[in-house]
């Protein structure tokens, strides 16, 4: 792991810095081959997305100015973390009268503790203060 | 009234006159870019915090100003922002002389009231200089719409592969019956990287089942994500900037790239646009978009289009909105991709606006399908209009990046789309795709080409597989197994794109050997001319070559004979007062033998002599080598004429009767239109010529008028006029010749 933050330079990291790519399942990017697609070595976990490579990716944003991708570029790496149908689930949570605020509280709760997505959980529980505000809870 | 004045009955008829013009209404927020109940811009930053936006305390902030508030504004430079006057803003964004990065490093402390103050002070001219400047990526590319109103896969297959040959960056399509959409993704992806490796494919349908496909590796990238300009309209859309956000990071975290998707006219479409501008309410869109770290907005109205596009000024307030978004430094997917007009002028004059400044993606859907089968309502532009496009960036030397293909080309893609479908559906085990369907995909104009599939069946697979969890993992199995390896390599490179999530960034595309193209490693950094984006070298060189164009290496017609002419000599005064001379140039019947509307210059002659004839009169034929001037030609023959009258013609028809008394360029009668000279013009014209040299005054041959033939022909008949004027002998005398 680099101590150093990325910048625009080292874009796109799939050519500039392919050491640093690795999928989900930690293959490198020349380890995911169609001969080891067709041999059944490969596995959808396998060309995943990993946190780390987000957080490079949000330090290339930032190097080029712009913090507001960067911040969703952190969310979503801690987002990595949760499956597919919790994940959408939470979306759905998030929309307007789905939840009440406790509701909400509980899910960051959950975002921190099982996730450790402290920063969507954050995220969570300044919306439900903005819901609560604007009345956008369920009741 | 009892009696209409003509004309105003034919503008009655006109296309424009079928679309709905409404007066403004301001209380309502009928109103493009200008209200008045739009708010004076303000800001007010304590500790560190937004407390005060465009005259509203932050304890009045509804839903969109707290996110505006808290996850926008750069409260370290709202307030240097917020204190230059607006009109120095607009100069800055029209002013060569300043670069991208100051403006964008100011966008952040900028309010929406502030925003519209800023471009409500700019013409179409200035925001299309903006745009140029502003537009995150340097490289201009283009989005298209692939859908049918069958939802039939193989047709969809074959037109993905067409679309991309054809040069589109993105590829984009939507369903008519919803639970199709998992099939016309998967037709999309493996039809897209058939025509050009490297295409982005998307299925806009309802928000949880875009972002499953997304997630299950059979979509690139998601566009049809909605944001709104007011609280309620947000609400009563299902969401809020906090939900619209998650869900943006829940792509990132896929590895999906997306944006949002806004417009003019929504709010006012659904009730609640409180009175603003449309401008007004689309900028809080724009910076909705911003806070949530989107990396893009596809905006320009969209599907509201009809609203802005009835008010006054709503055109314009459409480049506005587009330059609002990439003033905030996001890709922008700049509209194009609805039907807003009847008038094909309109239509036109509205697409300009993005086309001639280039935008990340022109058009946010040009439909590559015929627009009865475009099922996000018809796109402004078709497959039809494919050829007016490539001549508009030919004669403008603007890239609109689509690119000339050849008929054959096009044939095998889209035949090889089908056949790689047909082979992952047989081992996803989707219902049969036949060679019948693959032949008609590949030769079809649109889904009225095909014949019906099995809609029920179709539906109950589509469940079963997506019930399976199929990933585009097996689809890259599937096309591998089935012999299609480079296809099946293209989308596993695609789906590799996502490991590396390189294609995150702003304004991201791929080029066809899966590098990415963003607006990092290519950051727009146009600061007028000389710089930035130019059409030009091979790029150039592949858009300008157009197959219609005529090359100047004419062929020569081999159906026809040439003119056995027989030379007895260099040509004398004749003393004959029965003759009319006929001067020919160089080049005629031999190099050349038909006029540029095809008819053999042997039969001119023919019908030339045959009218002089019948006057009673006689021909003599001279072959003027010294010029290829009709007026010249004419008036030789006519001083080599015994009666005095020649006729001058040209290889390609123009032709003149002269009389030898008259100055060279006088004349006695001229066909300068060389394509409206016919073949009964010609006996005409011997005629006339007898009647003249008879001391006769004949009526004029009379020629029919047609304002087409300039830009039909004029190009070529200078190409023809050139080809002759090479063969050219200066100084050499005129020769006398008989067929």
């Amino acid at each position: 792991m680099t101590t150093k933050a990325l910048d625009p330079k080292d874009f796109p990291l799939a050519e500039k810095r392919p050491e640093l790519v690795k999928s989900a399942s930690g293959l490198s990017l020349a380890d995911i081959t169609l001969d080891k697609v067709k041999a059944g070595d490969i596995s959808f976990d396998d060309v995943k997305i990993r946190p780390e490579t987000l957080e490079f990716q949000a330090q290339i944003a930032e190097g080029i100015g712009r913090p507001h991708l960067a911040a969703n570029m952190r969310r979503a790496a801690e987002m990595t973390s949760i499956p597919d149908a919790r994940l959408l689930e939470m979306y759905d949570a998030l929309r307007p009268y789905r939840r009440t605020k406790q509701e909400l509280l509980e899910m960051a709760s959950e975002l921190e503790s099982k996730y450790q997505a402290k920063i969507c959980a954050e995220f969570v529980r300044e919306a439900a203060e903005v819901y609560e505000k604007r009345g956008r809870l369920r009741t | 009234m009892s009696k209409r004045q003509k004309r105003f009955e034919v503008l009655a008829d006109r296309a424009v006159n079928n679309d709905g013009f409404i007066k403004e209404w301001l209380d309502v927020g009928l109103v493009a870019m200008e209200s008045p109940n739009d708010p004076k811009p303000s800001i007010k930053v304590e500790g560190g915090k937004v407390v005060e936006l465009d005259g509203k305390s932050r304890d009045e902030f509804d839903m969109i100003d707290i996110w505006i508030a808290d996850h926008v504004i750069d409260a370290s430079v709202a307030e240097e922002a917020m204190a230059l006057d607006s009109l120095k803003v607009a100069r800055m964004l029209a002013d060569i002389n300043v670069p991208r990065s100051e403006i964008v490093r100011l966008s952040v402390g900028m309010t929406p009231a502030k925003y519209v103050d800023v471009l409500k002070k700019m013409n179409v001219v200035e925001l299309m200089m903006a745009m140029q400047k502003l537009r995150p990526r340097r490289t201009p590319s283009n989005q298209a719409h692939v859908t049918n109103v069958k939802d039939h896969a193989p047709l969809l297959a074959a037109d993905a592969a067409e679309a991309s040959l054809r040069g589109f960056a993105e590829i984009e399509t939507t369903v008519g019956v919803g639970r199709y959409a998992p099939m016309n993704a998967l037709s999309l992806l493996v039809g897209g990287q058939v025509g050009r490796p490297g295409v982005l494919a998307q299925c806009a349908v309802e928000e949880a089942l875009e972002l499953t496909m997304g997630m299950r590796g059979l979509t690139h990238y998601a566009e049809t994500v909605s944001v709104y300009g007011t609280e309620q309209v947000f609400v009563d859309g299902d969401d809020t900037p906090w939900s619209k956000a998650f869900l943006g990071s829940s792509y990132a975290s896929r590895g999906i790239k997306m944006r949002f998707t806004s417009g003019t006219g929504s709010e006012v479409q659904m009730g609640y646009a409180e009175g603003k501008s449309m401008l007004y309410l689309e900028i809080r869109c724009v910076m909705v978009t911003k806070g949530a770290g989107v990396q893009g907005l596809q905006n320009g109205s969209i599907s509201c289009v009809g609203v802005p596009g009835a008010v006054p000024s709503g055109v314009r307030a459409m480049l506005a909105e587009n330059v609002a978004a990439v003033l905030n430094d996001l890709e922008v997917a700049s509209g194009n991709d609805q039907t807003f007009t009847h008038s094909a002028t309109r239509n036109c004059a509205r697409m300009l606006m993005q086309f001639l400044p280039g935008t990340d993606f022109i058009f946010s859907g040009y439909s590559a399908v015929p627009n009865y089968d475009n099922m996000f309502a018809g796109s402004t532009h078709d497959s039809d209009d494919y050829d007016d496009m490539l001549v508009l960036q030919r004669d403008l030397q603007v890239d609109m990046s689509l690119r000339p293909v050849a008929e054959e080309d096009v044939i095998a893609v889209r035949n090889k789309g089908a056949r790689a479908l047909q082979a992952v559906f047989e081992e996803l085990g989707l219902p049969a795709i036949t060679d019948e369907e693959v032949e008609a995909a590949t030769y079809a104009h649109g889904s009225k080409d095909m014949p019906d599939r099995n809609v029920t069946e179709d539906l109950r697979a589509i469940d079963d597989m997506m019930k399976r969890g199929t990933t585009g993992l097996d689809v890259v199995k599937a096309l591998a197994k089935h012999g299609f390896e480079d296809v099946a390599e293209s989308v596993l490179s695609m789906l590799k794109g996502k490991v590396s999530g390189d294609y995150l960034h702003t304004s991201a595309i791929f080029d066809e050997n899966f590098n990415v193209i963003a607006a990092v490693n290519d950051l727009n950094d146009y600061e007028g001319p000389g710089t930035g984006y130019r059409l030009s070298g091979e790029r150039w060189d592949l858009l300008k070559d157009i197959p219609q164009a005529i090359s100047p290496e004419l062929e020569k017609d081999e159906s026809i004979a040439p003119v056995a002419f027989k030379k007895i000599g260099d040509a004398k005064p004749g003393t004959d007062k029965n003759e009319v001379v006929i001067g020919l140039p160089p080049a005629y019947g031999t190099v050349m033998t038909k006029t540029i509307i095809d008819i053999p210059h042997h039969q001119v002659l023919k019908e030339i002599m045959a009218g002089i004839e019948e006057e009673g009169l006689k021909s003599r034929l001279i072959i003027v080598n010294k010029t290829a001037d009709v007026a010249f030609i004419s008036h030789e023959a006519a001083k080599l004429s015994g009666s005095g009258i020649g006729i001058g013609t040209l290889c390609r028809g123009t032709t003149v009767i002269h009389q030898k008394d008259l100055m060279p360029l006088q004349n006695l009668e001229l066909f300068p239109q060389s394509p409206l000279v016919e073949l009964e013009t010609f006996r005409a014209i011997g005629r006339n010529a007898a009647k003249y040299a008879k001391g006769e005054s004949p009526t004029p041959v009379t020629v029919r008028n047609d304002p087409m033939a300039r830009p039909k022909y004029q190009g070529f008949a200078a190409l023809l006029h050139n080809t002759e004027t090479q063969y050219v002998k200066p100084g050499t005398p005129s020769t006398e010749v008989t067929l």
